[in-house]
């Protein structure tokens, strides 16, 4: 365990030959001066390539997958990443094309953007959209740049300083706001677990220059309240912001844009099944409402005569967020899930998230206490507050591992203790939402019977399971030891 | 747990010590208890001014990170530097050695506004 | 409703399930949507295809593209053809790796958490600093990372950026300098293309950004600029292929060292996804953007891998973390990752000898062509600027007609004067490929 690519291999192996030079070669000290050259090599590992082929398949082996099993973390959309969608985003036309060779040899790439932006703005009720967030978070900073450069437009920006922020909101959406200089707000829950909206309404004043909506939030719930709070919002002049993360909830059924919402981020790699990669690419499309569009980032792709363009010339716009595109291999990947699905396939895909949540809700909140006991959208949160004295929610997350499962989120949102917040996505069968269930179940009962396995847990299993036992995360962050 | 008689406390879980005309400050055994293992401690620089309740300091433990709040207005005029090499201090010792900061207090009258040890276990039993 | 692949419940599943929640049917569970919202919902008017249609589809419009298999490219500014080796694919491609997420599970993700480790460690030899993240979305927004996190140590607001800095990158330090109410101003470049330090004052800035090789593919000389700064920051954007040979910018003292990781072994992808650099120094590692993975032990004393400092992050501290950066380019980093352990230590090198000398090969026997001379005189590494009296309009569509992807013409980028192209040429491109694009240059 622990073992590295810089534990391996020799001095004078190679993972790859190179090519002999075929010109004269120079002293490279003709070519560089000599204070500029490289004194010492960096200590890369010199491995030959069976051993690169077996350490890192080992390491792939050491992790868990969607590919592995259930993997319900909340407000994450695990769901199945069909591998068409790989061998699209790897043709030849995709892969190997460069951004700056010039919109004439670009027609499939730019076609694929603009009728991907289509398919979103109309999945989403929206007007316009930039590609070019790389995740959702980047997303919502783009986001927030836009609804500042209005303000700036309109001279209002150095009243409109605020951003309401539900305090179930995920981390990024404060983080993001207050990156671009606004001032978070947070607005509390009421009992329904939705927007207080006389909080809300307490807050409401002319220097909010807009809320940042989950919906359904994080506890699963639809904010049933929602065209009272954007008509609120508007009302003194703000913005609404949609951060679409679970949007698996209702996709093609009920759109942002008929809810009165201003702006909203797509996350490609949750309801759109590009695959999450360890932690990315993923990508946070930004679809606005026409009174935001001149603010967008440049360049835009324009559809003219039946011929696509990249587009520089908007004088508002916030300017570029990402060097290029954006990550056009996984839009690739989304319009080609977009295309198989079509309305009828994204219809059912909420369909079925949302029932596969509410059945573990129903099965699962008689040996766990649920919050908020209701119909959820495609996720729910539990918890074990109260359950037991020694154990806690940490420990029931690893025991879940012995059982050959992946935990669900736990300890997020920050506004339920010993939370549990569980989304199985549309995409596992009802056997396999059963076996997870028939776990969760099973580690309630050793709670009261056997607390300790809980404690110990998770017990090594070394294929598709914990490689090792658990981990001194405490250790790791009092002496950060962060490369070898 | 009784809680020292001659400190006073605040509702966000600090303590104070009056010593000499100093407050001594820190964390209480219960906000520790709460945050887990603490691994890293933010201290102020000596000389910072602060008014009461303004955050001051951080305790972060693996997953969260708490603000301290000053409970008197003043200026910090010593910082508890073994803190940044065994922030465990305050696991181990929290109304002790787990000090964090002292702070010569410009207006002592603010020490009616605190809790008194037993407010403050009332205050903490109610949770 | 019909079946589709991804969606394995039957519909005797779903009355199975109904009956267990305690409902009749599946619109009941979308009730607390406002009816006036259900009511104007309008499809998108796209019907299901079939995965062999969508192959047939999704080919057609790839073909609609020029790409690198079918032209030889000498086109960089940012982006480039190298090689990629066969076991990389291969390996990315395994599910575990790219169906995870985030490692928040540490003990289901010592696969994730491994490489990150390896990664970081790399990204810090490479570029001389002590401390790495495992990625950020790509060199531009790296960039504004970096511009951030020297803002939020110094305290001040002012940056100097260098006018010969990549203007892509420079167009999202505005965008986010905008944003976040910093001050941008220019440092011109000299003659030969390097930073004109005459130019630089320290008063009250937070930092100096430079890139290195830079956009014009000219070596910068870092030499003093730290000293010159003071206490600013030296943040510099740097090729990772370059500094197989060129001094890394730990050496000259950088604060922060950030750059696009493309070259190590990412499909060009037509400019996503892409992989963001960042490293720094060990003392600011608390105001450091992104993920990191750090070592530690398991309850049997075995070596483990889990993430660090996560209190630095979004999802802790919200408002007040270090970026709200959450999901990044994970699988880019494992790529580059593979490759740098492809390559080792002594074929890093070798790759980039073989780039500074094929471009060297190719620059001289260009520049001795009538009409045609190198714009900069510094040294430079796989890139250069030829200065023509033809319009490169002209070049490239010639250079187009002969399968060629010839450089990138510089006057939108309104940075020059005159007639000016970028050639960048890599490990790739061979004598003969080099002679017949001196043909067509001579020719055109």
């Amino acid at each position: 365990m622990g073992t590295t690519i810089f534990d391996i291999g020799e001095e004078s192996r190679t993972g790859l030959r190179l090519p002999a030079l075929d010109v004269p070669e120079k002293n490279v000290t003709e070519l560089i001066p000599v204070g500029l050259i490289r004194k010492e090599d960096p200590k890369l590992p010199q491995v030959s390539q069976v051993e690169i082929v077996r350490h890192y398949t080992k390491l792939s082996r050491m992790n868990y997958g969607v590919d592995n099993g259930i993997y319900p973390l909340g407000s994450c959309t695990m769901k199945y990443n069909p591998r068409i969608n790989e061998d699209m985003a790897r043709l030849p036309g995709f892969a190997h094309a460069h951004p700056l060779q010039g919109d004439k040899l670009s027609q499939g790439a730019l076609r694929l953007m603009y009728e991907l932006g289509e398919y979103l703005c109309a999945i989403g009720g929206m007007d316009a959209i930039t590609l070019q967030p790389a995740a959702g978070a980047h997303g919502e900073l783009t986001g927030m740049l836009l609804i500042k450069k209005h303000f700036e437009r309109t001279k209002e920006l150095h009243k409109r300083t605020k951003i309401l922020l539900p305090d179930s909101a995920h981390g990024t959406n404060p983080a993001s706001a207050a990156t671009m200089g606004f001032e978070v707000v947070p607005i509390p829950s009421d009992g329904r677990g939705l927007v207080d909206l006389e909080a809300l309404k307490a807050h409401l004043s002319e220097s909010v220059a807009g809320i940042m909506l989950t919906n359904p939030n994080t506890l699963g719930l639809f904010e049933t309240d929602i065209l009272e709070i954007t008509k609120l919002i508007h009302d003194v002049g703000g913005f609404v912001y949609y951060d679409g993360a679970n949007l698996n909830a209702i996709v093609g059924r009920a759109r942002p844009g008929d809810m009165g919402v201003d702006i909203v981020h797509y996350n490609l790699h949750k309801t759109f099944s590009t695959p999450h990669g360890g932690g990315g690419p993923g990508s946070g499309p930004v679809a606005v409402v026409k009174k935001l569009e001149p603010y967008l980032p440049v360049p835009r792709i324009v559809k003219e005569n039946g011929k696509y363009s990249l587009d520089y010339e908007r004088p508002h716009s916030i300017g570029r967020v990402h060097s290029f595109y954006g990550n056009f291999g996984v839009l690739v990947r989304a319009y080609t899930y977009i295309r198989m699905m079509g309305d009828a396939g994204l219809r059912a895909v909420s369909a079925n998230a949302v029932l596969n949540a509410n059945y573990l809700r129903a099965r699962l909140s008689k040996f766990y206490k649920a919050p908020y006991d209701r119909i959820c959208m495609h996720e729910f949160v539990l918890t074990t507050k109260g359950m037991s004295e020694e154990i806690r929610t940490l420990d029931v997350a690893k025991r879940l591992i012995d059982y050959g499962v992946h935990p669900s989120s736990i300890y997020f949102p920050l506004i339920v203790p010993e939370v549990m917040m569980i989304e199985p996505t549309e995409t596992v069968s009802k056997e396999e939402l059963d076996r997870f269930a028939e776990a969760l179940i099973a580690v309630a009962r050793e709670m009261k019977e056997n607390p300790q396995v809980l404690k110990e847990a998770p017990h090594a299993v070394p294929v598709y399971g914990a490689s090792v036992r658990r981990l001194d995360d405490v250790r790791a962050a009092k002496e950060p030891i962060l490369r070898g | 747990m009784t809680y020292p008689r001659e400190y006073r406390y605040t509702k966000e879980h600090e303590w104070v010590k009056l010593e000499n005309g100093k407050a001594r400050v820190g964390i209480t055994h219960h906000a520790q208890h709460e945050l887990g293992d603490i691994v890293y401690v933010e201290l102020p620089k000596v000389g910072t001014k602060v008014t009461q309740m303004q955050e001051f300091a951080t305790v972060e433990s693996v997953k969260a990170v708490s603000p301290i709040y000053a409970p008197l207005s003043g200026e910090i005029v010593e910082v508890n530097r073994e803190l940044e090499t065994k922030p465990e201090l305050i696991n181990q010792s929290p109304h002790e050695q787990g000090w964090i900061a002292i702070i010569a207090a410009s207006n002592i009258n603010e020490l009616d506004t605190l809790l008194t040890a037993e407010q403050y276990e009332q205050h903490i039993g109610g949770h | 409703m019909s079946s589709f692949e991804f969606i394995p419940t039957t519909p005797e599943d779903q009355r199975k399930m109904l009956a267990e929640i305690g409902l009749a049917d599946i619109e009941e569970l979308f009730a607390d949507i406002p009816a006036e919202v259900l009511k104007r919902f309008k499809p998108m008017g796209v019907e299901p295809l079939s995965e062999l249609e969508a192959r047939q589809l999704l080919t057609g419009l790839a073909q609609q593209n020029a790409h690198t298999e079918q032209y030889v490219s000498f086109l960089g500014g940012g982006i480039y053809d190298h090689y990629v080796p066969a076991i990389i694919p291969h390996l990315v491609s395994r599910g575990e790796f790219l169906t995870c997420y985030t490692p928040y599970q540490a003990e289901l993700s010592q696969g994730t958490l491994t490489w990150m480790f390896e990664f970081q460690t790399m990204i810090c030899e490479l570029t001389g600093m002590e401390v790495a993240n495992s990625s950020m979305y790509d060199g531009g927004s790296a960039l504004a990372e970096a511009m951030l996190m020297a803002k939020n140590v110094t305290g001040r607001k002012k940056f100097l950026i260098a006018k010969s800095l990549n203007p892509h990158y420079r167009q999202c330090l505005e965008t986010y300098a905008w944003g976040a109410g910093l001050e941008l101003a220019d440092v011109p470049f000299a003659e030969d293309g390097q930073l004109d330090r005459s130019a630089i004052s320290s008063e009250n800035i937070a930092g100096l950004i430079v890139q290195t090789p830079n956009f014009f593919g000219v070596i910068e000389d870092l030499t003093g600029l730290k000293e010159l700064i003071k206490d600013a920051f030296l943040i510099v954007s740097a090729n990772p292929i370059a500094l197989g040979i060129v001094a890394p910018p730990g050496a000259f003292g950088a604060d922060i060292v950030v750059g696009e990781g493309q070259p190590l072994g990412i499909a060009q992808s037509f400019g996503g996804p892409l992989l963001g650099i960042f490293a720094t120094r060990m003392s600011y590692v608390r105001k450091m953007p992104g993920r990191m993975a750090g070592r530690t032990l398991d309850a049997d004393g075995r070596v483990g891998y889990v993430m660090a400092l996560q209190t630095r992050e979004q999802h802790i501290r919200r408002e007040k973390a270090t970026s709200n950066i959450c999901t990044n380019q994970a699988l880019m980093a494992l790529i580059a990752t593979i490759y740098l352990a492809t390559l080792g230590r002594r074929g890093l090198r070798r790759l980039a000898e073989l780039n500074l000398q094929k471009a060297h090969y190719l620059a001289e026997r260009i520049s001795k062509l009538p009409g045609f001379a190198l714009r900069f005189s510094g040294p430079f590494f796989n890139e250069f600027v030829v200065q023509t009296r033809k319009k490169p309009t002209r070049l490239l569509k010639a250079l187009h007609d002969e399968g060629f992807l010839g450089g990138l013409d510089l006057a939108p980028y309104e940075l020059l004067d005159g007639n000016n192209l970028l050639v960048a040429v890599t490990e790739k491109r061979t004598r003969d490929e080099m002679d017949r694009f001196v043909k067509v240059l001579k020719g055109a």
